[in-house]
Parts: structure tokens; sequence; C-alpha cells
């Protein structure tokens, strides 16, 4: 439903992205890794229309983004979900107004209807409403916050995609595998089609079985685990070189799955 | 420095376009104007008050010395509502409330805040930026008033109890100067400086980056570039729309 083709895309003089292409099928979860600073966020501003590639396409089911009206552009971004890096969660709102705010602007339901839809929702990401409902952002941890953006991008409008900008980064394993928990379970129980971005390679590998590594803007890897790990391409070695390690055990305890299954 | 005043131009032009378009945005427009308006008001009555009576000391003891201080009231009116008044508020305005904005738009951009808004279908401009401008169009004047008003009250305290003129001759000095002319030229002003720091504090907003130094460095130039066109702007304006207005006994 995603479809990257050829995109080349610059801020100022500074070339981010280059000869980019990859398409994530309907109902496919994707991780996208690569260094700080390789233009990963860039790539999900491009699918979410709030950045134009300057050459190259964007296609979302079919239709070219950039060149779309506002209207034909809300459209798009109906279909799509993003978590920001960090959540981008209003501050001058309680948690309930940010995970209702869809509802809050573009529907005519009265405030109780949309606050019992984001206490429901609030449940659906485990959290208890009750208790951060109408707490301001500021006053959750990190991983709450992330799960409340979560909340937020559903609740908005049933997307059929969802972007993830480094969903776990800076949170605990326990609050990571409860974030990594969820995705999984949109994923799989919805069918929502899916990239991650993320750092955390061992968090990845458990998560999704396709890859793409983006290494200076440039797709360095696009293929499935076993392919990655024994990728020949000097970047992806390079990149990959620190978690050897993490790469053996899960590959084990895929192995040890095997025998028992 | 050519691209950036292009761009703000551009900038300008949508933040007008979207005064004529839904949707409103009740809501916010009104804060602001709390925000605003009442934010602002301790910090104008305050100014106001002080250079009203520094004024009327500076100008009671020279035109004593022409034996003429029965006329501090037309001087007081003239400068006050044509001049000081309007410049001060503007300046007191973009210290306060436009640093405020372009603060805080630079920390909902960086935060990714403003992309969220788009994702969610909503043009930020309208949402965060017309709110503001509006806010400001109603009370820059009415803070203008205020100001105009308390510093010539503080005059008339000078007048009373130091210069020692007498307050039926001030006040009536004071309503005489009150015409069509200045009071026009009194209320174009703020109006005018209202949208010089609408658009230069949210332009600096949305175009701030660079995390939190950015937001900083965008705070400082956003207060600076308002305060020094508001005084430009105000110049010109008592250059030519004075000219235009001579008809009007000034
Ligand atoms: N608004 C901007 N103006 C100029 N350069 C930018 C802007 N946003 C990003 N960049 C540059 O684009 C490059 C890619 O940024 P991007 O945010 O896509 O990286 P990333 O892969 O998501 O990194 P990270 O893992 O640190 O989030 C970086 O070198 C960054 O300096
Ligand atoms: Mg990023």
């Amino acid at each position: 439903m995603i479809e990257i083709r050829r995109v080349n895309f610059s801020y100022w003089d500074k070339q981010i992205l280059k000869d980019v292409s990859f398409v994530v099928d309907d109902g496919e979860m994707v991780v996208v890794m690569g260094p700080s600073g390789s233009g990963k966020s860039t790539i999900l501003r491009l699918i979410l229309g709030l950045e134009c590639p300057h050459s190259g396409q964007v296609l979302i089911d079919g239709q070219n983004v950039c060149v779309m009206k506002e209207k034909e552009k809300q459209q798009i971004r109906k279909k799509i979900g993003m978590v920001f890096q960090d959540g981008a969660l209003f501050d001058s709102m309680t948690v309930g107004e940010n995970v209702g705010y869809y509802l809050l602007e573009n529907s005519r339901l009265r405030w109780e209807e949309i606050a019992d839809r984001a206490a429901e929702m609030l449940g659906f990401v485990g959290l208890d409403p009750n208790e951060v409902g109408d707490k301001l952002p500021e006053e959750l941890s990190g991983g709450m916050r992330r799960r409340v953006a979560i909340g937020r991008a559903l609740l908005s409008t049933n997307p059929r995609a969802m972007l993830y900008d480094e969903p776990t980064t800076g949170l605990d394993p326990n609050a990571t595998q409860n974030v990594l928990g969820l995705i999984t379970k949109l994923h799989q129980e919805k069918g929502i089609a899916s990239i991650v971005v993320t750092h955390q390679i061992a968090d990845a590998l458990n998560i999704a079985d396709r890859f793409v590594v983006i290494y200076d803007g440039e797709v360095a890897f696009d293929g499935d685990q076993d392919t990655l790990r024994a990728c020949q391409d000097a970047r992806v070695k390079d990149f990959l070189l620190p978690f050897r390690e993490s790469f053996e055990r899960v590959a084990r305890k895929k192995f040890i799955g095997l025998e028992q299954g | 420095m050519a691209y950036q005043s292009q761009s703000l131009f551009f900038f300008s032009g949508r933040m007008i376009l979207s005064l004529f378009t839904r949707p409103f945005y009740i809501t916010e427009t009104l804060e602001q104007m709390y925000l605003i308006g009442v934010g602002s008001l301790f910090l104008v009555v305050l100014t106001g008050m002080f250079s009203g009576q520094g004024f009327a000391l500076a100008f009671s003891q020279e035109l004593a010395t022409f034996g003429a201080k029965d006329y501090l009231g037309r001087i007081m009116a003239l400068a006050i509502v044509r001049e000081l008044g309007p410049t001060l508020t503007g300046l007191m305005v973009a210290a306060r409330v436009a640093a405020g904005i372009t603060a805080e738009i630079g920390a909902m951009k960086s935060s990714n805040q403003l992309d969220a808004l788009v994702g969610f279908g909503i043009d930020p401009i309208k949402k965060i930026a017309r709110p503001r401008l509006i806010s400001l169009i109603i009370m820059v004047p009415v803070l203008t008033i205020v100001c105009d008003f308390v510093a010539i009250a503080g005059g008339w305290v000078i007048a009373k109890f130091i210069a020692n003129v007498s307050t039926t001759v001030y006040w009536s000095y004071v309503i005489d100067k009150l015409n069509f002319g200045n009071m026009f030229m009194g209320l174009l002003k703020p109006i005018v400086f209202s949208f010089v720091i609408a658009f230069i504090s949210c332009f600096y907003g949305f175009t701030s980056g660079g995390g939190t130094k950015g937001v900083g460095r965008a705070t400082t130039n956003s207060v600076m570039m308002t305060s020094i066109t508001i005084l430009i702007v105000n110049f010109f304006i008592t250059k030519v729309v004075g000219s235009a207005l001579r008809g009007y006994q000034l």
C-alpha cells in the first residue's frame, strides 16, 4: 500500500535521501534501521506528505501524495497513523483530550462521548484511564507517553497503516516489551501495515521479518533476517557489528523454538 | 536575509488569507485574548504611569521657563496619544507577548506537535497563528488606550501637585487635543503594530529549528525584530499619515 519510488530529498544543499525505493504491502511489518541522521524520520515524513521529494514519488495505494491538494492529502493521512519520535503529544491538553483529539476536531460528538472512547482507547493501549486521563502529558513517564501517542494515532481514523518513529528509544526493558507487544498486537489482530523505525536491533529482530537498512540516505539492505545475517555489504556489517551477540541470541531462541515445535 | 524577508512576506500573506477561512477556533482566540490582554495589562499600566509622569515633569519645567506651563495638557495629549502611547505599548507587548508566541510555537515545532497537527488534518496557521493575530488586533489598541489614559493621568498628578497647573486647565487642554487626527493616528498605529508583532513572532516560531537552543535564538531574534520594526513603522506612519491628515488641525 505504500511505495517509495526512487526518491531523492535534500534540506537546502544537503542531500538526505539518495534514490531510496522500497514497498510496504498491506498488512506487512517492516523494520527500518540505520545510524542516527541517516534519514529514517525523513522517510516517514515523506510518506505522510509533510515533505515532498525533489525527485521520485511516494505512492499511497497507487496515488502520488505530493501532487495532491491539501484536501486529498487529508484523505491519505486518514489511512495512516503516525507515532512521532518522542510522541509529539499536545502539551497544553490532558491525556484524554490528546487521545480524543481527532474526534474533538473532526466530529460532532459531544465531549462526554469522546471522553468515553478516549478512555476505552487508553485501556486498549494498557493504561488506566481513571488514573492518567486527566493528567498532562508531562506528568507521564516516557513509556506511558509513547502508548498515549499510539492510542491517539489509533483513535484518529482506524488507520490501515501505522508509522512508528523510534517507539522504544529510551524505555526500560519492561516498557519496551509493552510497547513492542502493542505494536505486534495491532499488526496481528487488526492487520495494520506497520513501519517501525528503531535503533534497537535486538527488539527489531523479535517483531519483524523484513528489514530495511538505511545508511547515509541510501537503502543499504532490504530483506529478511537470514539474508541480513549473511549480508556482506560493508555498510550493513559495520552497522550490525555491535549487535552480533543479540543476533546470535535471537537466532538460538528461534532454533530452540523450532526444535520444540 | 533576502530569502528570509521573502518567506516572511509569504507567511504574512498566508496569515491574512487565513483570516477569512473556516474553521475559526473561537475558544483558542478568546483564550489568547485573555492571555495577551490581561497578561500585559500590568506592564502597560506601569510603563504608562511612569513615562507619563517623567514626561510631564520634564516638560512642565521647560514650559515654566516660558511661562507656558498651562499648555502642559496639550503637549501631553499630543505626545502620548500620537507617539508615546502606541510605541510604548507596542514595545511592551513585543517584549512580553512576541517572546511568548515565538517560544511556544518553537517548542511545538521542535517536539513535532505542529506536524502532528497537520497529520490530524489541521492547518497550524489557522489553529495556532490566527487566534494570536486576531487577539493582538483587538488587544493592542485596547492596551494602548489604557496606556494613553494612565500616562495622561500620571501627567495630571505632576500638573496638580508639582507644577501647580489647575486640574480644569490641564484636562480641558487634553480634551481639546483629542481631535480626529490625533485619535486616528493613535489608533491606526496599534493596529499596524499588532500585525507586525503577530507576523514576526509567529514566523520566527514556525521557522525555528535546532532544538532548544534554536528556539532560544528564534525568541531573541523575534523580540529584537518586532521592536525595531515597530520603531521604524512608527516613524513612517507619523510621517506619511501625518502629512495626509494635515487638513484636520493637528
Ligand atoms: N528541518 C531540517 N533542516 C535541515 N536538516 C534537517 C532537518 N531535519 C533533518 N535534517 C537532517 O536530515 C538528516 C536526516 O535526519 P532524520 O531525522 O531523517 O534522521 P534519522 O535517521 O531519523 O536520525 P535519528 O535516528 O537520530 O532520529 C540529518 O542529517 C539531519 O541533520
Ligand atoms: Mg529520527
